[in-house]
């Protein structure tokens, strides 16, 4: 075992310390000190920790640190190495049950615990979520595959790509449905682009993350993805879905549209939210309830659409006052090719942004508006701001969120660099991500405080 | 060494001796909760010690068993799981935040409470150590929302004088404080959040105390040293004992939330017998050949043999479309009467379990046929036994419930059975106001903790160290015997020490003030005036310390001291324009000549008590601003 793995995560002085001592992580040891004795295990530590402490785990089940500099005697007892291992279990097959594959992307839907950076790492495989989540058998057949172990920010286009191609393979292998385990923060942007890249799936796509990992006892893990596998074997909605809590109670989730799905709270289980409209359905343990009609239908056959482009010179500009144009002209230098405008208001950007938006034009950089209140549409014909703006090409994007633009215009431009041709890509509706009408319950956030609205709070466990 | 357990039969309480104590091998230590006293919340900024049973809204959440960081699934965590309990949270907006409720991240931990708990570990003798790692310790019956409890070593060792000997400490940790239980009834538990998340430190001692009596005496004096630096809170809940206790071949038993000391004995020497006798039965079971091997018990449905029993509790079972199970537990005749604590049976251990476990709440839950009583006919125990296959030496047990939980009843039913055999199985128990104690879980192992990964861990710097040791308080035995020296008894000189104001009494006798007026005023009067709802905190020390640097200096006489406390209560706050002026002498003259006017006005039956009359009068004006020895040696003076 060469020494970085024998004492992990030590470094410097108490590396130095634990050499001299031959004492590895993992011995148990009587380590004295100039005040007292502790008995423990050496238990590796986190690399971005300093290099002053020994991390001990005591008989009570506790850690302490103890100062290197303090340490006068380390006697080896033994060697206890930790094997965090979620029990495995063979996952039952049983005939009669639909086929459900979960890809793995990352995330915190199934973790353990990562001692090089004390932070939690993914763990999964059918066995694994077997032996964690025993419910999932009664549902489906599963299978797993684990496609990329990364955390939600480090997903991009290569990711994007080759999930929507391993999706189309097993729908080409006849599955019943698809589940994708993602980290909770792209998992919109993801969404999204599964929506363009993946069109007119015969069966359910659904995207799952947790808020709390799952190593912890009220994780919404597990029943997420319950949730979510149940949707995937036996929903009649054949879409690509956000699948996550509905209210922070253990109630249920609501299957989100893809394309209009955004993560709104850094924390919160209920972070998910349908923006503009209302979701598909709800879910729960029992039954799945669709809380529309106008969701595209299971279908037999296999006769989808794969798109795997992406062109990633593009770039989301959310506009602030005082913006100045180099901002703006720095993108268009860069070579970029596609800007999404995040604008004030129905889709308004500062007077000395125009000079820089016509040589934007002049360029041939697509430029698109939307709008960074999130709810409503990008009106640019209301105020001469929006009219000036339209002269420049800037272009309203509707309703379609600004994450959504960003995908969709770096979708677009992987597929062709005419620029009239990606207009017509952008301003046709693929996967709902424009709307032609926003029903008055597609905004909602209810106001805390207020008597109706506390009344409510009071009698729904939310 | 083979014990006879039948060699030893328990006595009443009050004719236990400590040579009983010794001879069944008495062990116990203990765990001390005691909440600190600052104004936030230890991992978030809500307002520490509000207390209300108003809440705005209610959470619902279901626990699962996790990993410990070793890999290994804990004991506890499983039973829990076994339960399937549906937790409700009432939160209250003022007392609660996101962070509570799990759907925030902690914030960083107050570093008032961490400074509390070193300055604690250092009057304590312990090691702090060097970095503090918070750690998860994992509670899954939902007393903690995120489902467990964060938590921290402060420091290790340190110990207490007591008698001739030395009480060990083995840890001092800094935690927050659980919900506060509201109900548990079926498949649901209700909790109120308001002291959830409250900083704590919880003392653990070595098991050295060796009778009842012993724990709490060593309670009191862990209690004293807490209190002495006036940095924790006090009343009602804030400081809680968990007391484990063994016996010569038995298992370190944990009796958890004792609310009050003097509880203590009764409830560590009722656990000792339970754990003698249930020994004795290990030994009886033994000797009628059941062994962990040998053991016999299975169960059946026999909820068509019952369909026209009398009894009520089955026969609404029965209703209700619920299934009766009956459990034959082989060659056990009589023993579910064997009793184990006063008044209490090994049937209790049943019933305990399957009330726990099987969310089988309502009482009586099982009913079985070593009983005395006829609940159930014997008719009917005798077609039981048919059907069961049963002979007369063996016992029956009968639990009912919907399909699910009576089965897990009667599964746990054998479970506990066969446990018997064994010797006494590792649970926490409930402390009893009776004094007896009941089944709460299976005692948590070390595999519950888990590292906190959401904070890293917390330097504690010499800088620090030093700050707190700078200023530590007088220890608790130092100020004792200061106080002592002065004059006080053992039970005032305690009071003092363990008082908020015992700083602020050392700074006043240092004004050479007499010892009984401080004593007085600092520790009788603010208890007095509480009985009147008078708050004697309405003052600062500096207040009080000013009240009686002006008596010192002669400008307000003893009797003020009261007179201005009360009125300041009163007013508010306290201002110098309540301390009243003294009483010059040529007023104090005028004054007795009014009060001679008026005498003569008055009407007097009995004028042998002139004087006390004309003294009533003179002091109803004067009270506070003169001596009643000198009124009255001036108007004796005044009068001849």
């Amino acid at each position: 075992m060469d020494e970085k793995e024998l004492y992990k995560g030590y470094r410097g002085n108490t590396l130095n310390l634990l050499k001299q001592h031959n004492a590895p992580v993992w011995s148990e040891v009587e380590l004295t000190t100039s005040t007292a004795t502790f008995y423990g295990l050496i238990l590796p530590r986190s690399e971005q920790a300093d290099d002053l402490h020994i991390v001990l785990k005591m008989k009570t089940g506790y850690n302490i640190g103890i100062r290197y500099d303090k340490v006068k005697k380390i006697i080896i007892h033994g060697r206890k190495e930790a094997h965090y291992k979620i029990p495995e279990k063979e996952f039952p097959y049983s005939p009669k049950k639909p086929r459900v594959k979960l890809f793995g992307t990352g995330g915190t839907i199934a973790s353990r615990l990562d001692y090089r950076t004390g932070a939690v790492i993914p763990a999964f495989s059918p066995g694994e979520l077997y032996g964690s989540v025993p419910e999932l058998a009664d549902i489906c057949n599963l299978e797993t595959e684990k496609l990329y172990g990364v955390f939600s920010e480090n997903m991009g286009p290569e990711q994007w790509i080759g999930t929507a191609k391993a999706i189309a393979e097993e729908i080409e292998k006849g599955v019943d449905g698809i589940v994708i385990g993602h980290g909770t923060d792209t998992m919109h942007h993801t969404a999204a682009i599964l929506s363009f890249m993946i069109q007119n799936s015969p069966v359910p796509i659904v995207m799952v993350g947790s808020q709390r990992s799952s190593d912890r006892p009220s994780s919404d893990a597990a029943l997420n993805l319950i949730h979510s596998v149940k949707t995937a074997a036996e929903s009649n909605i054949a879409e690509v879905m956000v699948c996550m809590f509905g209210p922070t109670s253990d109630v249920y989730g609501l299957l989100h549209r893809g394309t209009r799905v955004r993560k709104m709270h850094s924390s919160y289980r209920s972070t998910f939210r349908t923006i503009g409209d209302i979701p598909i359905a709800m879910v729960n343990r029992e039954v799945i309830r669709p809380l529309r009609n106008d969701y595209k239908k299971r279908r037999n056959d296999k006769t989808f659409k794969l798109f795997p482009f992406f062109d990633d010179r593009v770039a989301i500009v959310y506009y602030y006052p005082n913006m100045k144009p180099d901002m703006i002209d720095s993108l268009v230098e860069k070579g970029y090719k596609g800007i999404v405008i995040a604008g004030t208001g129905l889709g308004h950007v500062n007077k000395p942004l125009y000079p820089a938006l016509g040589r934007a034009k002049d360029a041939g950089v697509a430029v698109y508006m939307t709008v960074q209140t999130l709810w409503g549409y990008a009106q640019m014909y209301v105020y001469d701001t929006g009219r000036d703006l339209m002269e420049l090409g800037c272009i309203p994007l509707a309703n379609m969120l600004p994450e959504v633009a960003y995908v969709k215009l770096g979708w677009a431009l992987g597929m062709t660099t005419d620029i009239d041709e990606v207009k017509e890509i952008m301003l046709t509706p693929i996967a709902g991500e424009m709307t032609d009408r926003e029903p008055s319950n597609g905004y909602l956030i209810l106001q805390g405080g207020i008597p109706e609205v506390e009344e409510f709070i009071s009698k729904v466990k939310k | 060494m083979e014990i006879d357990y039948f060699d030893f039969t328990f006595k009443p309480f009050e004719e236990m001796t400590p040579e009983d104590y010794e001879k069944i091998g008495f062990k116990s230590g203990l765990e001390v909760h005691q909440q600190l006293k600052t104004p936030t919340k230890l991992f978030c900024r809500c307002p520490a010690g509000h207390y209300s049973d108003h809440y705005n809204a209610e959470i619902l959440r279901h626990m699962r068993p996790t990993l410990s960081e070793l890999g290994e699934y804990d004991g506890t965590a499983l039973m829990e799981f076994k339960t399937k309990k549906e937790i409700i949270y009432r939160i209250n907006y003022d007392t609660v935040c996101t962070y509570e409720m799990d759907d925030t991240p902690p914030f960083m931990m107050s570093s008032e409470a961490l400074d509390i708990a070193i300055e604690i570990s250092m009057l304590y003798g312990a090691n702090i150590v060097d970095e503090v790692h918070i750690a998860r310790k994992q509670y899954l019956d939902g007393s903690i929302p995120t489902g467990f409890q964060r938590t921290a070593i402060v420091s290790v060792g340190g110990g207490i004088k007591y008698k001739d000997r030395t009480i060990n400490l083995i840890q001092m940790s800094i935690e927050e404080d659980s919900c506060r239980e509201v109900s548990d009834v079926g498949h649901r538990r209700v909790y109120i959040t308001d002291r959830l998340g409250m900083p704590l430190i919880e003392t653990v001692t070595y098991p050295e105390m060796r009778t009842p009596q012993e724990v709490a005496d060593v309670n009191r004096i862990l209690s004293r040293i807490v209190k002495s630096t006036g940095k924790v809170r006090t009343g009602i809940g804030a400081a809680r004992q968990d007391v484990n206790v063994s016996v010569h071949g038995g298992t370190r038993i944990e009796i958890k939330g004792v609310p009050r000391i003097e509880k203590i004995p009764i409830l560590t020497y009722n656990e000792a017998m339970r754990q003698w006798n249930l020994l004795k039965l290990r030994q009886e079971l033994h000797n009628r050949g059941i062994t962990p091997e040998t053991f016999q018990a299975r169960f059946e449905c026999v909820t068509r043999i019952l369909k026209k029993t009398r009894y009520q509790p089955i026969k609404d079972a029965i209703d209700k479309g619920w299934k009766v199970k009956c459990v034959v537990l082989k060659g056990f005749k009589g023993l579910l009467r064997w009793q184990t604590q006063t008044d209490t049976y090994f049937s209790r251990e049943i019933s305990d379990r399957v009330r726990v476990i099987a969310c089988l709440t309502t009482l009586p839950n099982i009913v079985h046929s070593d009983s005395m009583s006829e609940q159930i006919s014997s008719s009917e125990w005798t077609l039981l036994r048919k059907y069961m296959n049963a002979n007369d030496n063996d016992t029956l047990v009968l639990v009912w419930g919907d399909d699910q939980d009576s089965e897990t009843g009667a599964k746990e039913i054998i479970i506990r059975a066969h446990e018997a055999t064994i010797g006494i199985p590792s649970e926490t128990r409930q402390a009893h106001y009776d004094g007896t104690n009941g089944f709460e879980r299976i005692l948590p192992g070390p595999e519950r903790m888990y590292p906190d990964t959401d904070l890293p861990p917390i330097r504690i710097d010499q800088e620090r160290f030093d700050r707190i040791k700078n200023n530590l308080p007088k220890s608790f035995w130092d100020r004792i015997l200061d106080l002592t020296t002065l004059g006080f008894s053992e039970k005032e000189a305690e009071k003092i020490a363990t008082s908020k104001y015992y700083n602020l009494f050392n700074k006043i006798l240092e004004l050479q003030i007499p010892l009984n007026l401080v004593y007085k005023t600092l520790i009788e009067l603010p208890n007095i005036l509480r009985r009147k709802n008078m708050n004697f905190e309405t003052l600062t020390e500096d207040n009080i310390y000013t009240i009686f640097t002006l008596y010192k200096e002669n400008k307000i006489i003893r009797e003020a001291i009261n007179e201005i406390i009360k009125s300041s209560i009163a007013n508010g706050q306290f201002v110098e324009e309540l301390i009243p002026d003294l009483c010059s002498e040529t007023e104090l003259n005028n004054q007795i000549t009014e009060a001679l006017k008026e005498y003569s006005n008055i009407k007097i039956y009995n004028p042998e008590q002139k004087i006390q009359i004309l003294m009533g009068l003179l002091m109803k004006k004067l009270r506070g601003r003169i001596e009643g020895k000198v009124v009255y040696q001036s108007l004796i003076k005044y009068l001849n």
